[in-house]
């Protein structure tokens, strides 16, 4: 689609022939570019691979940047094994599952309460969610962090005994932050549904849980699952909130733990790289599958004009 | 369908709500809206307040005026040149990467063959956590085995590029550019799939060359990602925090804002109140951005 758009576009001179021979170097210095720009992105990712397959007295001696001599997935069976990745994991499923879950679910219900019941004050709670939402991190972390260390939970709910040092904080702050900017897109995209469902809805007596549940819900399901896949892959990236809410090592999402990584080892790069690669390869296999939710979603937001 | 006519329909009826009704808009609307109070918005207000006390978390609360904001400017060494980091990464993210992401889109838009190899692969350092960005420029900065270094076949007296103080900040926005771009590249694929053909072809017909029907005719109807664009782009430098600190927890040339923030409240000296004067710095800067961003979605949603 977009290639006839393109030659549409071109302007039409009286010889199309001379146009045609000399829009070819063009298109090759174009190619030239943007290939050299991909490789220039995609080297970093591939060099990280490439270390941790590597055993460390080889790189320094050689550098990185040398024929390999022994490759093997030592580095990848000792992140596993002896720094222990697969319990990060669950920590950052804990954290993520339910924060994307609950955050998706609050979030559109104020959608729909915004876009689809006219209320008052809707502009205004609008921007109260997506104003906090662009709020630097910092500025709400030294509160919380004395708030969470005041708040006791049972022991059942964490073993710290109090809000800090315990998932719920994480959780918690992950679904306030990013209520805002889920809100927002999916406040956007309810607004381009055909209202006649609704009001035909609204005739029949359906009340307000009807609409939203049975009616709208399943009508932004393109739009829940773009925001799903990018909300996860925000959280599961998350380092700040992990970092400063959570004291414990064993309680850290695996984003966070592998700065710990180097705590232990500290020279041994190569374990590091293993390190990074296994962090990295979960958001990259969701963004391979799910590349076109992905910049959906992202675009939901942006390119509403 | 804006919130305008909205009010004008809303007063017709006054049959709107059954009871069952409103509980279901009290709780689920309370709640998103009390956890944005409680998570979001409390704590900024607190963070404010207690910029003007001297705290250390455990014992009594004490006003102290200004003092923190004076010490902050003239009596802390890391605050300008941390502050002078943020505005580099600010500028450097604004006028490099941002215009570097709007000309891939711009070829990519153009319809090149394999133009989803490149938007895949351009775009897949955003999905990376910026802590893995970080090693990542380890592996490749590093002054003995680094990729960089290797490359420039550097051994005798290789560049420490992310140890040299007056270097490393230069490293790190590279990195920090290498996700930035990708993300800008997208929003501006987005704005330009919809910009109404119509309009270059009328640009061409009138004899328009190609920099001129982008410059005088697309660009201005991107006006919408552009705001969006640089609202991220000035959100991201002032947020700026994981790359450094994995890198080393933002010394030695690499301070920011936000690691001084970090750093006066779970270091080892609490200090609650200095670390939120820093925090409200950061928050008065970003709040100008923010209003000016919402009065613009404001106007678009009357148009509507």
């Amino acid at each position: 689609m977009t290639t006839t758009q393109a030659t549409r576009v071109r302007p039409a001179p009286s010889a199309p022939a001379a146009a045609r021979r000399r829009i070819r170097p063009g298109r090759l210095g174009v190619h030239a570019f943007l290939m050299a720009v991909s490789l220039a992105f995609l080297a970093p990712l591939l060099l990280a691979v490439y270390a941790s397959l590597r055993p460390y007295d080889e790189t320094s001696e050689y550098g990185y940047f040398s024929l390999p001599r022994h490759l093997s997935l030592d580095y990848y069976r000792q992140a596993f094994t002896d720094s222990g990745m697969t319990k990060y994991f669950v920590n950052t499923m804990i954290i993520a599952i339910p924060g994307v879950l609950v955050t998706l679910f609050l979030a559109s219900f104020v959608a729909f309460a915004l876009a689809r019941l006219r209320m008052r004050g809707g502009l205004v709670l609008l921007m109260l969610f997506t104003a906090g939402n662009l709020l630097p991190q910092q500025v709400i972390v030294t509160p919380l962090y004395v708030v969470f260390n005041r708040i006791p939970l049972p022991y059942w709910m964490s073993d710290s005994m109090t809000m800090f040092d315990s998932y719920w904080a994480v959780v918690l702050v992950q679904i306030g932050f990013q209520l805002g900017f889920c809100v927002f897109v999916l406040a956007n995209f309810m607004r381009t549904l055909p209202k006649e469902i609704l009001e035909a809805a609204v005739v029949d007596g359906a009340g307000v849980w009807t609409q939203f549940w049975r009616i709208t819900l399943p009508l932004c399901r393109p739009a829940l699952a773009a925001l799903g896949t990018l909300q996860f892959t925000w959280m599961y990236n998350d380092f700040l909130w992990a970092l400063v809410f959570i004291s414990d090592g064993d309680k850290l999402p695996v984003t966070s733990a592998l700065n710990n990584l180097r705590g232990q080892f500290f020279t041994d790069y190569n374990l590091l790289a293993a390190g990074s690669v296994i962090v990295a390869l979960p958001t990259l296999i969701v963004f391979l599958l799910l590349q076109r939710h992905f910049i959906a979603g992202l675009t939901l937001g942006a390119g509403k004009g | 369908m804006s919130f305008i006519s909205g009010r004008r329909t809303g007063r017709r009826g006054s049959r709107r709500f059954t009871r069952r009704d409103l509980v279901v808009l009290g709780v689920l609307l309370g709640l998103p809206v009390l956890l944005d109070l409680a998570v979001v918005w409390g704590p900024t207000l607190a963070s404010v307040v207690l910029s003007f006390t001297s705290w250390d978390g455990i014992g009594d609360i004490e006003w102290v005026g200004t003092r923190n904001y004076t010490d902050l400017f003239t009596n802390y060494p890391q605050f300008w040149p941390a502050a002078r980091h943020n505005l580099l990464w600010l500028a450097f993210l604004g006028l490099v990467a941002t215009p570097f992401g709007l000309l891939l889109a711009v070829l990519i838009d153009r319809g090149v063959r394999f133009s989803r190899f490149y938007q895949s692969t351009l775009y897949m350092p955003v999905v990376l956590s910026l802590a893995v960005v970080g090693f990542i420029a380890q592996l490749v900065f590093s002054r003995d085995q680094g990729a960089l270094n290797a490359v420039l076949g550097d051994t005798d007296s290789p560049t420490d590029w992310l140890g040299d103080p007056d270097l490393n900040i230069w490293m790190i926005l590279l990195a920090a550019a290498w996700r930035h771009t990708g993300y800008v590249m997208i929003l501006y694929l987005a704005g330009l799939k919809a910009v109404d053909p119509s309009l270059k072809e009328a640009a061409a017909i009138d004899g328009a060359s190609e920099a001129q029907t982008f410059f005088r005719v697309v660009f201005p109807t991107l006006r919408p990602v552009n705001v969006i664009v640089g609202v991220i782009t000035v959100i991201e430098s002032l947020r700026a925090f994981d790359i450094v600190y994995a890198v080393n927890h933002g010394r030695n040339g690499l301070e920011l804002l936000s690691v001084l923030v970090t750093d006066n409240i779970i270091g080892e000296a609490s200090r609650i109140g200095f670390g939120s004067a820093i925090a409200v710095v950061l928050l008065t800067v970003s709040l100008g951005f923010v209003v000016t961003y919402l009065v613009q979605e404001l106007r678009g949603e009357k148009d509507r």
